[in-house]
């Protein structure tokens, strides 16, 4: 009784979350300018308007740089900081991380304006997309860590001493032993820090140079009512990329979780 | 040498390795974070900098009523965000960690989290159209006949604003709850059925205190980023929802005004932790460790 009442409650909730994207797709194909019902037709030329936009790709090539760069060393410092979490204490290791794992609880615009000054006002050192990516790197460094976490701590710690009894270096037990453990959750991570650079806005906005990503250019856009349905079209593809990228994310996270052995417990934090 | 012994423990390798991430961290946060407190006490005169001491940041702040109109505004907005974002998050996490079977529970999880990671800017633009005079909801209630009139109550004011940042921020708040529910060992809600109590005074007594760790972290979680956001008010809050957020981001690129920006943005984050702490401290005696 008390369990079907939350479920219909629970759906409702997902309907709640859902209900900007599922608009999305609904807008992206309606034959009208105006973002509003009633709809007016069925039209692509909004998806059409994507292909001849050359400030668009150029954007978009932009943000899949920083997200990719941010992927690799997000996931380099996550897989450092998670591999030490999972050895043993260190005098200072709880409020070290805690310090690396700040990011996540801090106000983004904190972030973007801190790093604001010191790139400009004390290093003098022009905003491009490197700028960006070592803000990104920040934040996402954190979601790695706790990715990465779930991977590590589950490693039987009897597998690496066999390796190592058995004659190989640390670093050679590290590579054929640990590592192929953990790739599952290295490519977890490497997804969703890709999607948060992808989509971040706040601190691209501060730390952009000449060259807007992906959002910055949206945010321009969204201020000219005639371009909205390109960026209807424009979200409805981002959003199907998304998901493909967090399906595949949670896949590999899942069968992580596998190869170690373990029940799987929930989601990605 | 000294590299050499630190290798010999394991705690101090586990030290090596933290080295790099910890050595990021400092010079990406720690290093700016000073560096805006440092600037909150100077002053800037178009692209000139002046470096002599002064208080006169933080006097303009006092002395002029917008600021602490929008930092109070802004306190308001996180307050009302925390309290709808955890109450109606709170249900959520209950019934996937009490009422769906095992397997999946990642799944429903999964479900969650997605409008989470996809097009913030977009999402909340399509509130707009959600919301707006010609929107889904007021279209709606009128072709039901609920409504005659659009209801103009819900767009470009502090509500508005307050509905998309619940809605961004819901993932947030239901992921810890859902941990803390998930640690709950299931055999202390027998044992209370056994001894009598119902099911409500259950969930009150035992269920409810037990996952306080995970309820407080939902609403840190939540409070603290959202006094950060700028892009919501701007998008949904017209002319009389703007927060403090919009004024750090206009001082720092519209007014080229950064000292006072860091002095602002200085303010509003001391501001929210001390409400945070003072919150943590209310809340104590929840949080202790039971062994």
């Amino acid at each position: 009784m008390k369990g079907s009442g939350l479920k219909i409650y629970a759906i409702a909730y997902l309907l709640f979350l859902y209900a900007p994207i599922l608009l999305l797709p609904i807008f992206a194909f309606n034959d009208g300018t105006i973002i509003a019902f009633p709809l007016q037709g069925f039209t692509t030329k909004w998806f059409g308007e994507l292909w001849t936009n050359k400030a668009l790709h150029d954007a978009v090539g932009n943000s899949l740089f920083i997200a990719m760069m941010t992927a690799i060393f997000a996931t380099l410092l996550g897989v450092c900081a998670a591999r030490a979490g999972a050895m043993a204490s260190f005098p200072g290791k709880k409020g070290i991380t805690g310090f690396i794992m700040l990011p996540l609880v801090l106000p983004e615009i904190i972030v973007a304006v801190s790093l604001l000054i010191v790139l400009r006002q004390v290093l003098d050192m022009q905003l491009s997309n490197w700028t960006i990516i070592m803000a990104h790197v920040l934040i996402c460094t954190p979601f790695s860590i706790a990715i990465l976490n779930g991977a590590f701590q589950n490693i039987d710690p009897a597998l690496e001493e066999a390796a190592l009894d058995l004659g190989e270096t640390r670093w050679s037990a590290f590579r054929l032993v640990i590592l192929p453990l953990v790739v599952p959750g290295i490519i977890s991570s490497m997804l969703i820090s890709f999607t948060i650079s992808l989509d971040e806005f706040i601190i691209a906005f501060f730390l952009t140079g000449s060259n807007p990503t992906m959002p910055v250019y949206i945010w321009g856009l969204l201020r000219f009512p005639a371009s909205l349905p390109v960026v209807m079209a424009l979200g409805t593809l981002l959003v199907t990329l998304s998901i493909v990228l967090l399906a595949t994310a949670e896949y590999f996270r899942r069968r992580g979780l596998a190869r170690a052995g373990i029940k799987d417990s929930g989601g990605f934090l | 040498m000294a590299r050499f012994r630190w290798g010999q423990s394991e705690g101090g390798r586990a030290a090596l390795l933290m080295a790099p991430p910890f050595a990021y961290a400092l010079l990406l946060l720690a290093v700016p974070l000073l560096a805006i407190i440092l600037f909150s006490f100077w002053t800037q005169d178009f692209m000139d900098v002046n470096t002599t001491f002064t208080l006169d940041n933080y006097r303009e702040i006092i002395t002029q009523p917008i600021y602490g109109l929008l930092l109070q505004r802004s306190l308001y907005v996180s307050g009302c965000v925390t309290i709808v974002t955890v109450l109606l998050a709170y249900p959520i996490a209950y019934f996937v960690s009490f009422h769906v079977d095992p397997s999946r529970k990642s799944i429903w999880l999964f479900l969650i989290t997605i409008p989470f990671w996809t097009s913030y800017l977009i999402r909340v633009f399509l509130w707009k159209v959600i919301l707006g005079y010609n929107g889904v909801v007021n279209s709606g209630l009128m072709g039901l006949g609920v409504i005659d009139e659009p209801l103009t109550f819900i767009l470009y004011n502090v509500n508005a604003v307050i509905i998309t940042l619940a809605h961004a921020f819901a993932p947030f708040a239901i992921l810890p709850i859902f941990v803390a529910l998930e640690k709950i060992d299931r055999s202390l809600l027998e044992a209370s059925q056994d001894l009598g109590e119902t099911r409500l005074s259950t969930f009150f007594r035992v269920t409810l205190p037990l996952s306080m760790p995970g309820l407080v972290a939902a609403v840190l979680i939540v409070f603290i980023p959202t006094i950060g956001d700028y892009v919501t008010p701007e998008l949904m809050g017209g002319a009389g929802g703007k927060l403090i957020a919009n004024m750090i981001q206009t001082q720092f690129l519209a007014l080229n005004n950064a000292p006072l920006g860091a002095a602002l943005a200085l303010v509003a984050m001391i501001c929210v932790t001390a409400i945070s702490l003072l919150f943590v401290f209310l809340n104590r005696r929840w949080l202790r460790g039971r062994s």
